[in-house]
């Protein structure tokens, strides 16, 4: 627990500088502040207000919840999430530590950076230009990798994008775009494991595997906790992938895949939004949790 | 260290076992290249084919200039122009958002480091719990505010919660904990200089690199951002590209054979992609170095 009170700052502060620096720190975080209440505090409190109100802004209790959760689609598309960042968090920390430790333990020199920029690159197709791309990857009449998706027994882009697959497909897409960043994050992790714990263990007797798993895993794990919230964060937000999706199915895959489009359905379609703003306040609720736990347990984010 | 034990693992690593380790790990590594640059060359080669080249001929080669020049005449004339601007808009939306975001992010991440005030810590707190959350949960309440006041339809809507960006602030915060003694700034109050002329003076020109690196993920970030824009700007002249390039999908018959004349073909949504990627891209090539130093700075301060 790293939230401990700053002793530092304040005990130094000159007395008569004091009350100065306080204004002035004030008026420096004023205009941030007021972004952070207008749009964090705000929409959050709009949101529980919509959430137990009706159309008419009669309080209604828990009804808009109980009414979401027995929409038809609710609990498969909060099913879809969960199912997607299983697949999404579990090859992301499998793949990303593998290739960190591969390319540090193969010390390929000028070859390795090159590798880890290649990696990197989808990055920059973030967002709707990654799913674009790969609709394209998964079209067996245009794919570069068609004769895989032949022998893997898909033969048009309609079986490749069979609802059963969906969230695999979602989680290449995001391996693809976003895990170079954190192999290269890792792997400055890996180098700045100290050169003489890497050496004791050498001298112990410990292999490469050893080495990996006792000595080096341990000391990225917390980077691995801080790769997984954010990964969390990221995933549970799933929208623009199963939406353009359904754009490109002419809306037989991706409808109502993830509780986003849920939300984006209740307010938009169905003009319900009470009910858009109830689903709104679950997914708050789970991540403001899982933020908060994070940041007073992991002992991660030094807010001194 | 002993000699011989020195020279065990380089007997090792010249046995057959460890070669053929070297090459598991090698071809694992290689296998990961293809994955992540295929799409990517891909992508720049089908903007070069016609749509019969792009079906019949081999996916990896290259088309003509002649292809590719008639594909952006054809991408151009969809709805007058239309992706131009898409591209506009994002880099109106993109830039305002990025002058607000660091006259803002700044100074509030340089008060939270160097000055004290009631109620600090829970600003930081909070700030790290917003950094956390995914911002896509708020995308639906935010429409509800903005609506409410009346913004929903200009580009207010999208550029106002774009710069809301606590990410920046915290990395603010880090780098001037680590990065900028304290006492530097307690020698420029005692010779007289105002906080402001504090912040001005001294600690500014010393966060160059933390301005470039906000800059940067915040410009990106806002760049990319789909649900936000597609939920603020159904309107298509204000939507920024990547929402425009996702609307082109009902336009493309192979995807939706309902499409009329109006039809976007395959090779030419392929080099729309691009268009809409390149700026990030150029960004990418140039701030790679930045780039790494603060996804490792946003973590910790050691």
């Amino acid at each position: 627990m790293t939230l401990t009170p700053s002793s530092a700052g304040s005990v130094r502060g000159r007395p008569r500088g004091t009350s100065r620096q306080s204004r002035a720190g004030v008026a420096f975080v004023a205009g941030y502040v007021l972004l952070l209440v207008a749009f964090g505090v705000l929409p959050t409190c709009y949101a529980i207000y919509f959430a137990f109100t009706d159309a008419g802004g009669a309080f209604t209790g828990i009804s808009n919840f109980v009414t979401t959760a027995q929409d038809f689609r609710f609990v498969d598309s909060l099913s879809h999430v969960a199912l997607y960042l299983v697949f999404w968090l579990v090859s992301l920390v499998v793949f990303v530590v593998v290739l960190a430790l591969l390319l540090h333990k193969l010390s390929l020199g000028p070859l390795s950076q090159a590798l880890r920029f290649l990696y990197y690159i989808p990055g920059a197709l973030a967002g709707a230009a990654s799913v674009l791309v790969w609709l394209f990857m998964l079209d067996p009449t245009v794919s570069p990798v068609s004769s895989l998706l032949e022998t893997l027994g898909f033969h048009t882009f309609g079986e490749v994008i069979a609802p059963g697959n969906l969230a695999l497909l979602f989680t290449i897409i995001a391996f693809w775009t976003g895990a170079g960043g954190w192999i290269v994050v890792m792997y400055g992790a890996l180098n700045n494991i100290p050169k003489d714990v890497m050496e004791a263990a050498r001298i112990d007797g410990a292999n490469g595997w050893q080495t990996a798993w006792r000595v080096q895993i341990p000391m990225l794990r917390k980077w691995i906790v801080y790769m997984v919230i954010l990964a969390f964060a990221g995933g549970a937000q799933l929208f623009v992938e199963p939406q353009l999706l359904s754009l490109a199915s002419t809306g037989v895959a991706g409808r109502d895949y993830s509780l986003n489009q849920l939300t984006y359905d209740f307010a938009f379609q169905m003009n319900n939004i009470n009910g858009a703003a109830a689903v709104s306040v679950e997914l708050l609720v789970v991540s403001v949790s899982v933020a908060g736990v994070f940041v007073a347990r992991s002992g991660f984010f030094d807010a001194d | 260290m002993s000699r011989t034990r020195h020279g065990e693992p380089r007997r090792r690593r010249r046995s057959p076992q460890h070669v053929a380790s070297r090459l598991l790990a090698g071809s694992v590594l290689t296998v990961f290249v293809v994955f992540f640059v295929l799409p990517v060359l891909w992508l720049l080669l089908a903007a070069t084919k016609t749509d019969q080249q792009l079906v019949h001929d081999n996916p990896l080669t290259f088309g003509s200039w002649h292809a590719f020049k008639a594909n952006w005449h054809a991408l151009t004339a969809f709805q007058d122009n239309a992706i131009l601007l898409w591209l506009r808009n994002s880099a109106v939306y993109a830039a305002i958002s990025l002058v607000i975001t660091l006259c803002l992010a700044i100074p509030a991440g340089y008060a939270l480091a160097m000055t004290e005030f009631r109620g600090r810590r829970t600003l930081l707190i909070a700030t790290l719990v917003v950094m956390l959350m995914p911002n896509a949960t708020l995308v639906v309440p935010l429409f509800l505010e903005l609506n409410a006041v009346h913004l929903i339809g200009t580009m207010w809507s999208i550029i106002l919660p774009y710069s809301f960006y606590p990410f920046g602030v915290y990395l603010t915060y880090i780098y001037f904990t680590t990065a900028v003694p304290k006492d530097l700034l307690a020698a420029a109050r005692m010779d007289g200089c105002s906080e402001f002329g504090v912040f001005r003076h001294i600690a500014l020109p010393l966060a160059t690199p933390v301005i470039a690196l906000v800059g940067f993920f915040s410009f990106v970030a806002n760049w990319t951002n789909y649900f936000l824009p597609y939920v603020m700007l159904p309107d298509s002249d204000q939507m920024p590209i990547q929402v425009g390039v996702g609307s082109l999908l009902s336009n493309v018959p192979s995807f939706n054979p309902t499409v009329g004349t109006l039809a976007i073909q395959r090779p030419q949504l392929a080099l729309a992609t691009l268009v809409a990627i390149t700026p990030v891209l150029v960004v990418f090539l140039f701030a790679q170095r930045f780039l790494v130093s603060g996804m490792l700075a946003g973590a910790t301060k050691e």
